[in-house]
């Protein structure tokens, strides 16, 4: 990895992955990307090794990471596989909503499912709700001791897969933003899941419908109050712009690395393409890109470890992951081009990450939408 | 049981540069990792330890100040406690010297601890000098039993059952404890460290042994120690011997092999 100023632990900690994802995953990258599956064997190794603590607090059994250590673990799984490290981390992070905003139980209770493997996943978009939040169908209706959930979720990361699923849902419609509120939903509750979407890249992650056909969830997993659901998951999206984002900046350095090697092996007119200088400024234009958005996510995730104000954190949240996934896009995209017609083919490990990164400036907040949130942000007096 | 693997810090490549000059290494800007095979000799002794109740694995290292890096590795899977042994005394060591080390570094751990080892592990070569002399040397200067070249080690009925591959199959051999045992390839993978065990690792101190805590005779180590000068360094050539025909049915194994006999004017 790029970034020289890592504490000798972080280092440590980033060795240990690297050396674990050559074994275990870069000879199944082409595998996954054929199928479409998430390797759940290398899941459950990365349990043994103690990853699945990596976003649950020390006090409740997990590693207690430090929100920059959480970027750079992030970064170097993006390196092999963007899908895999995505879909990973997300069954992981996804608990982090209820460590921020839920009861000691729903805490407990999160933590030790997913130190014990399960698979968190996020229920926000639907068909007609996508970057309108608020057009969602989907609602929680009280009866009892319980709320009853329906309507249907779509592009769900991990939903075909997952044992626990954060809901949001209308409690009350007619106060808009107001009225969503945020649900625990553990999959025993009856949810369903339907299409798996056969995706451009990011292909071992799976990604599909979730279902909810009048499900049952009991009062005590409501996560926060009634009304909040919007706010908390607006927080938690800030944390995962941050954090996700670090994934595809693994991916531009993986496929700069990728260009480099192959500009020193290839030869025309004499000498290899490195030294000729419209290869060697593309390869130096990539590196000031990867190095650029490092820097500015990580100038993120500092923020985060230091509670820096809202206003502060999902300005610059916002406009890291606009940078970081655009940059990733060109660096990918110029990859293919110093590998010349080798780079277009899928003998080549490139176009794959071309294809993985494009969607990184769409979920999180298409990029015109963390435009919006940093523009509004910064044009305040 | 009591056990020890001896480790050695070597440089990350299979294609080391030679000095023409002086017929030894340049390890400049090469980096350093632990010789792979006493990751399988330290994957052996864990599983040992795993199998029998109040067992304890120590690694021991003799090189400078910056193999303390593989030690903590060694510690991050499976070892529970590390010596360096280090001082210019040993410098340019060569196997004769280096093994005299190890066995005064053997004693004098035993002696700290009042417990001696039971089983003594070494990688069956370093990839850096291949030479794999300094296991047998050292069961030599401890004056134990040695096992070379051994794929696996289980303690079965109060007794330790080595295993050995060879061209026709394996052999099975035990001897009286302590001994000195050296390990090839293992048919199973070094484990991998979890966070937990790597921080633990990191954060571990590690005695180092000097001559001076060894009280070693000075004059056997290091150059002065060391008879072997290297004339001259190569790669054997391998000479390929027979033909393997794998992957068929027996029967059609078989009916290859005619053809190919005959095609050869043997039959
Ligand atoms: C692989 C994948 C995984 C996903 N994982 C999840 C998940 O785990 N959980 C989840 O809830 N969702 C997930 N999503 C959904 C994702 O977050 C949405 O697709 C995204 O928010 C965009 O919504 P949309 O597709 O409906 O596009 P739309 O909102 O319909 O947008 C279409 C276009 O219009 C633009 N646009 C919209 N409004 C404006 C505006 N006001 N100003 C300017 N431009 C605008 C958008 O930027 C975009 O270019 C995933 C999507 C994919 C593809």
């Amino acid at each position: 990895m790029g970034y020289a100023l890592m504490t000798d632990e972080q280092r440590e900690l980033v060795n240990l992955l690297h050396d674990f994802q050559m074994k275990e995953l870069a000879p199944r990258v082409e595998e996954c990307d054929l199928t479409g599956e998430f390797p759940m064997d290398v899941h459950d190794k990365l349990g043994e090794l103690g990853f699945h603590g990596m976003d649950i607090p020390a006090e409740y059994g997990g590693c207690g990471f430090d929100e920059v250590t959480n970027y750079l673990i992030r970064e170097e799984f993006g390196m092999v596989d963007a899908g895999f490290g995505f879909s990973y981390t997300l069954s992981k992070s996804g608990s982090s909503t209820v460590i921020r905003y839920g009861t000691e139980e729903q805490k407990k209770y999160i933590c030790d499912r997913v130190l014990n493997g399960a698979i968190v996943c996020n229920c926000i978009t639907e068909a007609n709700a996508g970057s309108e939040v608020t057009a969602m169908r989907t609602t929680a209706k009280k009866v009892g001791d319980e709320y009853i959930l329906n309507g249907t979720k779509c592009f769900i990361s991990n939903g075909p897969i997952a044992d626990v699923y954060m809901v949001i849902a209308y409690t009350d419609k007619s106060k808009g933003s107001h009225g969503l509120s945020l649900f625990m939903v553990p999959k025993e509750l009856g949810v369903e899941t339907g299409k798996h979407e056969n995706k451009m890249g990011l292909r071992a992650s799976v990604t599909g419908e979730v279902i909810f056909n009048d499900v049952k969830v009991p009062a005590k997993n409501l996560v926060g109050k009634e009304g909040e659901g919007y706010r908390n998951i607006l927080a938690n999206l800030t944390r995962n712009r941050i954090l996700n984002t670090s994934i595809v900046v693994g991916t531009a350095q993986h496929a700069l690395n990728e260009a480099i090697k192959y500009a020193n092996e290839r030869e025309t007119f004499g000498t290899p393409i490195k030294n000729h200088q419209g290869i060697q400024f593309m390869l130096a234009d990539m590196e000031q890109l990867v190095q650029a958005s490092r820097n500015y996510l990580i100038y993120g995730a500092n923020l985060l470890q230091r509670n820096a104000p809202k206003d502060v954190i999902s300005q610059v949240a916002a406009g890291a992951k606009v940078f970081a996934s655009e940059a990733a896009m060109k660096v990918t995209t110029d990859a293919v081009q110093v590998l010349g017609g080798y780079g277009y083919m899928r003998e080549y490990p490139v176009e794959k990450l071309m294809r993985d990164t494009k969607i990184f400036s769409i979920f999180e907040g298409t990029n015109q939408i963390n435009r919006m949130v940093q523009g509004r942000a910064i044009t305040k007096i | 049981m009591n056990i020890l693997v001896c480790v050695k810090q070597v440089p990350d490549t299979t294609e080391i540069k030679i000095d023409p000059e002086t017929n030894t290494l340049i390890r400049a800007g090469v980096p350093s990792i632990v010789n792979p095979f006493d990751t399988y000799a330290l994957e052996v002794a864990a599983r040992l330890k795993d199998s029998i109740g109040g067992s304890k694995v120590t690694v021991m290292a003799m090189g400078p100040e910056q193999a303390k890096a593989a030690l903590k590795e060694c510690l991050s899977v499976g070892a529970d406690q590390a010596y360096l042994v280090s001082g210019r005394e040993f410098g340019g060591s060569d196997t004769l010297a280096t093994s005299y080390v190890l066995s005064c570094a053997v004693k004098a751990v035993e002696e700290k601890s009042g417990e001696n080892f039971d089983i003594i592990f070494c990688g069956k070569q370093a990839i850096d000098g291949d030479t794999g002399q300094v296991g047998p040397e050292l069961a030599e200067h401890l004056g134990y039993p040695q096992i070379t070249y051994a794929s696996d080690v289980t303690f079965e009925n109060d007794t330790i059952k080595v295993k050995r591959e060879n061209d026709e199959g394996y052999d099975y051999l035990t001897c009286p404890l302590p001994c000195v045992i050296t390990i090839v390839k293992t048919p199973y993978e070094p484990r991998y460290a979890t966070i937990k065990s790597k921080m633990a690792a990191n954060r571990a101190v590690i005695p180092t042994l000097s001559a001076e805590d060894l009280k070693i005779d000075t004059t056997m180590c290091g150059l002065k120690g060391s008879p072997t000068k290297v004339k001259k360094t190569f790669t054997p050539v391998r000479e390929k011997h027979g033909i393997k025909i794998e992957d068929k049915e027996a029967a059609d194994a078989a009916k290859e092999l005619v053809d190919m006999l005959s095609d050869a004017k043997i039959l």
